[in-house]
């Protein structure tokens, strides 16, 4: 494979490690509240796609079914919210780490119970086949997965600076008392922060499995979108999606340039250099605590 | 030479200067107090003598001793002991233990002795609960001695906290704001207690507090700060009624009308 | 309710407050060692594991419990000391030395890795740990020549005083070996916290600041329980996979200190009593869920269904009783002392705020 080929395939993997861990942080910047199920969320937000449009399931339409999956996986995300994280407010970190991974082991099962365990493909508008440039065999779902995140970037970009509810996101994650004493609802506002990390984790989904198939254990790869986030610095957005790129460039050229079963450590080395020398990321903003 | 020097010492946060070469000397067995509006740096003295922060000029001794080269770990050693505005205690644990964290530095048990719980780690600990018993005595906490933090009012946790810094056993005591948030009583025990710990005990208090009744109840001397610098130095009354102190808590024009009020009060 | 007068320094130092909790604890302890007689093989081994996982909880309990640190990492250092042991063993060191030097060189390990690592708070400290425990499984797999990759190594039989233990052949034996390290264990466990040691823990754990206010110095404090507890869970993880009779890097999979880190949230987070109740829990609810879904499925084995199952339980007790089943038990036995004067709103959750990472 060509240097090419490895950089769109790196770079598209690079993409749902981005968005993945683009919801993770957009969860902890509102409500300090880490989701480390937000693996499964992608992989719950393609099954959901998967049986909507999929032929031997419902067999609508993919363009019809999208909004009724951001509809599900939006309220899915409020609900999990509202229902479970508020009542364990105020416990400890620990807690709310453990239980978002509780949380994963459930979505992982209830999947597993009614899509079953095979890997399956989704019937995807992106899922375009390949693409041959005289020696050069281009994913045409990489391309596309690539313009898909940068529209969604844009997207999200406007919805922070434009929309009355992302400038209402923002000021409840800079200050959540500020915002409270402002008149801002902070609780509903996080629950929306909830809803709208359901929302790109169902396009990091779909974007997954337009790739290639997906199975309930796909949510796994939320790990490296961990990885990715503190690579990036766990506050910021732009450095999760970067952070996310940067795993995602990895590791296609760890496998092929380092001798065998050095390449899955790849992505892990580099966390586990970053968190030694730049602690809060690349792209980092530090705060200490005030007495 | 005082027990504690600030010579000259000024702290920047970004381009907001908190603590402007302020030199401040307090002397061995007085109670010395900060007073100042909101945001004068009070607390931010404390800070800098307890070394969370490290100011960009000038020099903190102890004793004698450059506090500036020690991590803020290492300053109480020294014997010197704090309070927190906001109350930092340690919620999930007891009264108790949470005066006994007032001896670590006392303690001399290594690890492995810990793990088996030699006899001299016994006696050791016997030695630390004689010292807080004591301190349970003054402040009069038997009543919550077995006390998680976390179901305790207010009050009692700003006493209990009083006694884990009284707990190691300090030469130097910092208090700040201990009045802040009780009641005429639990104040009036405090003025008590503040008291007796200089009388009695021999330490010496430096105190921030807003109730200019108890500063000019218990203590000897009084700064007034205002934007990190010193506004006035002396005795209460004497810096009570100093204009520019009048000025800077009310404004101009205000002067007579205050100074009335404040010799009612002293 | 009992009260009890203070009438000695002696008293909250002692491991039992009174007569009756030490002999309450020591009915316990021979009850334990009376088992065997009791019960037969195959309920034996299961009694065996239930302590196996209560060594590894009681060391991740150090952690998180007391000092408030979490750790998603604790399975890369049961395979530390599991592979530590086994090669001992196998280069002629006798188990009776192995097994704690296994244990020591886990807990250095441990520290050294904890001293950048600590530097990082909550999730940081999570995800780096996650990042070892999923290193760990490939390291186990390059190291191949000494840890048999992915083939794994069969475990040699305990020798203790000459007399060979087969986890197979020798339950009872096992059983008393394993039993006897738990009690050591605990008994460590319980004076480190009677001693200034613990208590620099929970200061570490509730308020850095004014720990360091106070003479603590944290990140050494953070570095020994780090060290302590991955000693701890290093002997838990040498049983662990001894009693498995063979192992492999997938043994100690990631999801391993999942399972530890959720055990002891159950079981009640902070008590000695809580990572043995997560212990039984974790231990019978395979065994459980079997007859569940042979009763009821056939005998068709659910893929995730086991996971999905405790972490449902895991949800419901934070949701209703974040102290665990320890927590809920305390209840229960304030509740029968004052029976039938016990209140409802006495146990009324304290509105606890959350502890902002965040300057603002």
């Amino acid at each position: 494979m060509g240097v090419l080929q490895l950089l769109i395939s790196g770079l598209a993997n690079g993409c749902v490690y981005g968005l993945i861990a683009l919801g993770f942080v957009l969860i902890y910047k509102a409500t300090e509240a880490v989701n480390f199920a937000q693996g499964d969320f992608m992989m719950l937000g393609a099954f959901v796609t998967l049986g909507l449009v999929n032929p031997e399931y419902m067999g609508i339409p993919f363009w019809v079914a999208l909004p009724f999956v951001f509809l599900i996986m939006g309220v899915l995300g409020y609900l999990l919210d509202l229902i479970v994280l508020r009542a364990v407010f105020g416990q400890s970190q620990v807690a709310v780490i453990i239980l978002t991974i509780a949380i994963g082991f459930i979505i992982r099962f209830v999947v597993g119970v009614i899509w079953g365990h095979e890997p399956q493909s989704l019937q995807s508008p992106l899922a375009l086949g390949d693409v041959r440039l005289g020696s050069l065999v281009l994913g045409l779902a990489d391309v596309a997965v690539i313009i898909v995140t940068l529209l969604m970037t844009v997207a999200l970009w406007q919805f922070f600076q434009r929309t009355k509810i992302g400038l209402a996101m923002q000021a409840a994650s800079q200050n959540q008392m500020a915002a409270y004493y402002m008149g801002i609802p902070v609780k509903r506002v996080q629950g929306m922060v909830w809803a709208l990390a359901g929302i790109v984790a169902a396009v990091a989904g779909i974007l997954y499995a337009s790739k290639g198939s997906i199975d309930p254990t796909a949510g796994f790869i939320g790990i490296k979108a961990f990885a990715a986030a503190v690579i990036g610095g766990f506050g910021s957005l732009p450095g999760a999606l970067m952070g996310g790129l940067i795993v995602g460039l990895i590791e296609p050229f760890a496998a092929r340039y380092l001798p065998p079963g050095y390449s899955q450590i790849a992505p892990y080395a580099l966390l586990i250099a970053v968190l030694l020398f730049r602690p809060h990321g690349l792209f980092a903003q530090v705060r200490a605590k005030k007495v | 030479m005082s027990l504690l020097e600030l010579q000259g010492v000024t702290l920047k946060f970004g381009g907001l200067t908190a603590v402007n070469n302020l030199t401040l000397k307090v002397e061995e067995g007085e109670v010395f107090a900060l007073v100042g509006p909101n945001g004068a740096g009070k607390s931010t003295v404390f800070n800098l003598i307890s070394r969370f922060y490290t100011p960009v000029s000038g020099t903190i001794r102890f004793d004698g001793k450059d506090l500036l080269k020690l991590a803020s770990h290492e300053v109480p050693s020294l014997g010197i002991a704090r309070t927190f505005q906001n109350i930092e205690l340690f919620h999930q644990a007891t009264v108790l233990q949470n005066l006994l964290v007032g001896r670590h530095r006392h303690r001399q048990a290594s690890l492995i002795p810990q793990l088996l719980h030699l006899p001299s780690v016994r006696s050791e600990e016997r030695a630390h609960r004689v010292a807080v018993e004591e301190v349970i005595d003054f402040l009069d906490l038997q009543p919550y001695r077995d006390k998680l933090i976390a179901g305790l009012p207010y009050g009692v946790r700003k006493v209990v906290e009083l006694g884990r810094a009284l707990a190691s056993q300090p030469r130097l005591l910092l208090v700040d704001e201990p009045a802040s948030g009780l009641s005429v009583e639990e104040t009036q025990n405090m003025r008590w207690w503040l008291d007796d710990i200089r009388r009695q005990m021999g330490i010496t208090v430096l105190m921030v507090e807003h109730d200019m009744g108890l500063v000019g109840k218990v203590s000897d001397r009084v700064m007034a700060l205002a934007d990190g610098a010193q506004l006035a130095l002396g005795t209460p009354a004497e810096v009570q009624s100093h204009p520019k102190v009048i000025e800077a808590y009310l404004g101009t024009g205000a002067i007579s009308k205050t100074a009335n009020a404040a010799g009612e009060r002293v | 309710m009992r009260f009890h007068f203070k009438t000695s320094y002696d008293q909250d130092i002692n491991l039992f407050i009174d007569a009756r909790k030490a002999v309450s604890y020591g009915l316990l302890v021979a009850a334990a060692f009376a088992l065997p007689f009791v019960i037969d093989d195959f309920y034996l081994g299961e009694a065996t594991n239930v302590l196996i996982w209560a060594i590894a909880g009681l060391g991740l309990m150090l952690l998180t419990g007391q000092t408030g640190q979490a750790s998603l990492g604790h399975s890369a250092f049961m395979a530390l000391g599991c592979y530590a042991t086994v090669l001992m063993i196998e280069a002629g060191v006798p188990f009776l030395l192995a097994l704690p030097l296994a244990g020591i060189i886990t807990g250095v390990v441990g520290a050294l890795i904890a001293i950048p690592a600590l530097k990082l708070h909550g999730v940081y400290l999570a995800i780096a740990t996650l990042a070892l425990a999923i290193l760990a499984d490939d390291i186990i797999v390059l190291l191949g020549p000494w840890t048999g990759g992915v083939n794994g190594k069969i475990a040699p039989d305990i020798v203790i005083f000459g007399q060979a233990l087969n986890r197979w052949s020798n339950p009872v034996e096992w059983y008393y070996v394993v039993l006897v390290v738990t009690i050591i264990v605990t008994l460590f466990y319980r004076n480190l916290l009677r001693a200034p040691m613990g208590r620099a823990f929970a200061a570490v754990r509730d308020s850095e600041i004014s720990a360091q206010a106070m003479g603590v110095d944290v990140a050494r404090t953070k570095t020994i329980a780090f060290g302590l507890s991955c000693a701890i869970t290093g002997v838990g993880g040498a049983f662990m996979g001894m009693f498995a009779g063979a192992f492999n890097n997938e043994t100690f999979n990631f999801l391993l200190s999942i399972q530890l880190l959720m055990m002891i949230v159950v079981g009640g987070l902070g008590f000695i009593h809580g990572a043995f109740l997560g212990a039984v829990v974790i231990a019978f609810l395979p065994q459980l869920l079997s007859i569940v879904s042979d009763t009821i499925g056939g005998g068709v084995a659910i893929p995730g269904l086991e996971a999905a199952v405790f972490g449902g339980i895991l949800i419901l007790f934070l949701l209703f009783e974040p102290m665990g089943l320890y927590g809920r038990w305390l209840k229960i036995k304030v509740f029968l002392e004052l029976f039938p004067f016990a209140r409802k709103d006495m146990f009324k959750r304290q509105k606890s705020y959350l502890k902002t990472e965040r300057l603002r």
